[in-house]
């Protein structure tokens, strides 16, 4: 069972069960100090373990973030002025995996 | 509308000059059984992305099983992807809810929570992942003769 904000991932992942949270990428099991979405949470991934009757299973949940959607642009975003910024990133990122091989930090 | 992460990750990465895409999991033989006990006699397993041991480097992070009376207060967060933008990960119940599991074994309707958790690191290697780290969760979800088991990826 997971319980995840990634619905497109998880389900081509083939998990057997997925209680979904429609949520920014981060919190899972719910808002940040909201216990009683939270709780829901965790009760829902509970029952789907029993209601469950084939791999797949999915179960959504009705949490929304905010009244406004401009949270999905955020994450990951690609836009005219951060370009420069994105490819000095990956410049970083490959760098740093070289040196990372070159210190011998890496799994067999 | 749900997002769609697969082609944002690759957009994104596209963009920081990576030629090559990354190919996420894709299995179409899904696993399923059912409960072998009513919940209120199961034995749940917590299994997170959430860091407890950051000062061992990122490449080199492997599966690892904690007694969950060794839960940290605040995991570690800063090295996993996640809309740093929206939110936070100043609420640990937010991606590891284990007071409002703990909730649900005091009044009954869990019957226990496993003696160990399970952190398993975001792996660019599925090989990693499929021969490693997941094999190692599995024997101690075994050892520990749990029912259930929950993913929770930050």
């Amino acid at each position: 069972m997971v319980l995840g904000s990634a619905l497109d991932i998880l389900t081509q992942a083939g998990t057997p069960r997925i209680v979904f949270n429609d949520l920014p990428l981060g919190n899972p099991a719910g808002k940040p100090f909201d216990t009683a979405m939270q709780l829901r949470s965790v009760d829902a991934a509970l029952a789907l373990f029993y209601a469950a009757e084939e791999g797949g299973a999915l179960e959504t949940l009705p949490h929304r973030w905010s009244e406004q959607d401009d949270w999905r642009r955020n994450f990951m975003e690609v836009r005219p002025d951060n370009r420069a910024q994105l490819l000095s990133l990956g410049d970083e990122n490959r760098r740093q995996r070289l040196e990372n091989k070159r210190l011998g930090l890496f799994r067999p | 509308m749900n997002i769609e992460y697969i082609q944002r990750t690759r957009d994104y990465y596209r963009a920081q000059g990576f030629e090559r895409d990354y190919r996420w999991a894709n299995n179409n033989a899904i696993p399923f059984s059912r409960p072998q006990k009513p919940l209120g006699d199961a034995r749940l397993a917590i299994i997170t992305t959430a860091v407890v041991e950051p000062q061992i480097p990122k490449p080199t992070r492997s599966a690892k099983s904690y007694p969950l009376d060794e839960i940290p207060e605040h995991f570690d967060t800063s090295e996993l992807s996640w809309d740093k933008t929206t939110t936070h990960t100043n609420d640990r119940e937010s991606y590891f809810p284990i007071q409002a599991l703990t909730s649900r074994v005091e009044d009954g309707s869990l019957g226990s929570l496993a003696p160990r958790f399970h952190f398993v690191p975001t792996e660019y290697s599925q090989r990693h992942t499929l021969t490693q780290d997941a094999p190692l969760i599995a024997t101690h979800c075994l050892e520990d003769a749990v029912d259930l088991a929950i993913l929770i990826p930050i």
